[in-house]
């Protein structure tokens, strides 16, 4: 009789992957954990500024993107494709904004609006034009993180060293500029996200933070996208930000604990998925969740169980006699 | 240059401040601002100069324009016509020299920075690009949040804080800018009754060392004495100068139209201080 689950195997669950598979298992972890880090702390400042669903709808709206690069290059290259969907993203934001700023449709309906239209737009353009081809919507939302290991993919060489499969070096290089930029202009968008009106009395333009953040956002997309598919970048972009926004009230601690919680998602899912043999990014984003529920329930500061707890004992406290003399 | 706009022609005896000797720069100068949002116009025509030194209060009935009055003045709205000077200088030139004190509810409480955090951003200003906050920056901050009394919270959550209390870390923030001129929308709104008088005290104290103070004030009673210098506002300037000379009956039925409730409240508080409002 077949098992709905199967049977759990520490060795082939945990060791095996590492000891007989290593290029295969090492890759694939990396790339999760640089896409979940570029996503998770860009998505940091998405959810600060309450425009959590924005990164959603830049990676629907890139299909058109993708699309409209396509029938003007003329092929498959990354470079056209890159521009396209990057252009697209761009685009998605100044959409949304126009909408909200000159209509009385509120951001939330006009993110809808824009990204709706936008994605439909793209699957009318590729059933049109790019039939022929190997590009269908399928293949461009769910790229698959199984594919990013050097057994099938060129690999980046420098110098004589060997560095990596083209798409975890790509998003290593993106990873690795996001956290400087953040360090960079930590405090333009810390005040700049906490309280547009004085960053503006301070110099500092709110206006250039929002666009400079939704086109890196766009570029971080775009490079984890091809690789790994929508699901695993649109979960990233919020669900580590969310657990560690759970666990501190300060800024630096909650990107810290982001980069924490991406490498935790990306191995516990990697092995999640080994366990199960089912969608490695699919599981990579369960775990992210696990993580979320881990962290609203038992939260020192801020947990359901830590503060019925609390409530419990301040309730006895008040009650008991000597209190009340 | 200086041409009366229509409106205070129409109103001779409106009172209006002179500016001090000829040679003396304006902390702010505003000239015919007209400010309207989407083709509806919320402010009209504003002349306006402020010398240095002056706490200003801003009143007027709801929906006159107050705080967009002080978010045009910072540039921080398109004008549909009109120039705004601060120290001589355009805005844009002089937002080093300008404070702001927004309203405490247009921030999210819950965002994760400490006291400190938030104090320091009014260092943000003076430290370039790249440039994160020094010592000095955060003795300046030490300093500030002590004089609001608020030192012993500075490493808090701002979320575990009282409205009073996040008002108190406003204004330590825009001390902490450093400016010489200043901008506050309601910093009295629903703060306790020591609050209320540690910010007047921080504010006689700030005037009194020359710095110049714009504060949108929405309680007409306290307004007569907190103020040396009023502003009362309802779409145009209906009056600017000392506060004994325009906080009178006829005026204030000027800038608030039929609003009768707020009127006798008024009259009340007028009479029972001997004003040189004729109290009806």
């Amino acid at each position: 009789m077949n098992q709905l689950i199967p049977p759990f195997d520490f060795e082939r669950v945990f060791l095996a992957p590492w000891t007989q598979h290593f290029e295969l298992t090492f890759w694939i972890v990396l790339m999760g954990f640089l896409v979940a880090t570029a996503c998770g702390l860009v998505g940091n400042y998405l959810i600060l500024r309450r425009m959590a669903l924005v990164g959603d709808a830049i990676s629907h709206s890139i299909l058109p993107g993708i699309a409209v690069a396509f029938l003007l290059a003329n092929s498959r290259g990354t470079t056209p494709m890159f521009l396209g969907a990057l252009a697209a993203g761009v685009a998605t934001t100044i959409l949304i904004e126009a909408i909200h700023k000159r209509s009385r449709v509120k951001q939330d309906a006009a993110i809808g609006i824009a990204f709706t239209s936008l994605f439909a737009l793209g699957v009318i353009l590729i059933s049109l034009y790019a039939s022929k081809v190997d590009l269908d919507q399928e293949c461009v939302l769910y790229g698959e993180i199984g594919f990013v290991t050097p057994l099938t993919q060129p690999v980046v060489t420098v110098g004589g060293l060997t560095l990596g499969p083209v798409p975890v070096v790509r998003m290593a290089v993106v990873t690795l500029v996001t956290g400087l930029l953040i360090a960079m202009f930590y405090k333009e968008l810390l005040v700049s996200s906490f309280d547009p009106a004085l960053a503006f009395s301070l110099g500092i333009n709110a206006t250039v933070m929002h666009y400079a953040l939704m086109c890196w956002l766009s570029v971080v997309v775009v490079s984890a996208f091809e690789a790994v598919g929508a699901i695993l970048v649109i979960a990233m972009l919020i669900l580590p930000g969310a657990t560690a926004a759970l666990l501190s009230q300060r800024l630096p601690v909650v990107l810290l604990l982001t980069v924490v919680n991406a490498a935790l998602s990306a191995t516990t899912g990697f092995h999640l998925a080994t366990w199960l043999d089912c969608s490695i990014a699919g599981a990579m984003v369960v775990m992210a969740g696990v993580l979320f529920c881990l962290a609203w329930v038992f939260s020192p500061t801020q947990g359901l169980l830590p503060r019925q707890w609390q409530r419990t004992r301040t309730n006895t406290a008040l009650s008991a006699p000597e209190w009340i003399h | 240059m200086n041409l009366p706009s229509p409106e205070s022609a129409s109103l001779p005896a409106t009172p209006h401040i002179n500016c001090g000797s000829p040679g003396e720069v304006s902390s702010l100068e505003v000239h015919d601002l007209t400010v309207a949002y989407q083709k509806k116009p919320v402010l009209w025509g504003i002349d306006l100069a402020v010398p240095p030194g002056r706490l200003v209060g801003i009143v007027g009935p709801n929906g006159a324009g107050k705080s967009t009055l002080i978010k045009a003045a910072m540039g921080m709205l398109p004008l549909s016509s009109g120039w705004v000077k601060v120290f001589g200088q355009p805005v844009r030139k002089s937002l080093r020299r300008i404070g702001y004190v927004p309203q405490r509810e247009s921030v999210d409480w819950d965002f994760p920075v400490s006291v400190m955090d938030v104090v320091l951003m009014g260092r943000y200003g003076q430290l370039g690009l790249l440039r994160r906050p020094r010592k000095r920056d955060r003795e300046i901050a030490r300093e500030c949040l002590d004089k609001v009394k608020m030192l012993p919270y500075a490493n808090r959550q701002i979320s575990n804080l009282s409205g009073g209390q996040q008002q108190r870390v406003f204004l330590a923030r825009a001390l902490a800018q450093e400016s010489d001129l200043y901008f506050m929308d309601e910093p009295f709104a629903g703060v306790d009754a020591a609050t209320e008088t540690a910010i007047i005290t921080l504010l006689h104290e700030l005037r009194d060392r020359g710095k110049t103070l714009l504060v949108v004030h929405h309680d007409l009673p306290t307004a007569r004495d907190y103020f040396d210098t009023l502003l009362l506002l309802n779409m145009r300037v209906v009056a600017f100068g000392d506060t004994d000379k325009v906080f009178t009956h006829d005026l204030l039925q000027k800038t608030y139209g039929g609003r009768l409730t707020i009127l006798s409240e008024v009259a009340h508080v007028v009479g029972q201080r001997g004003g040189s409002a004729k109290v009806p």
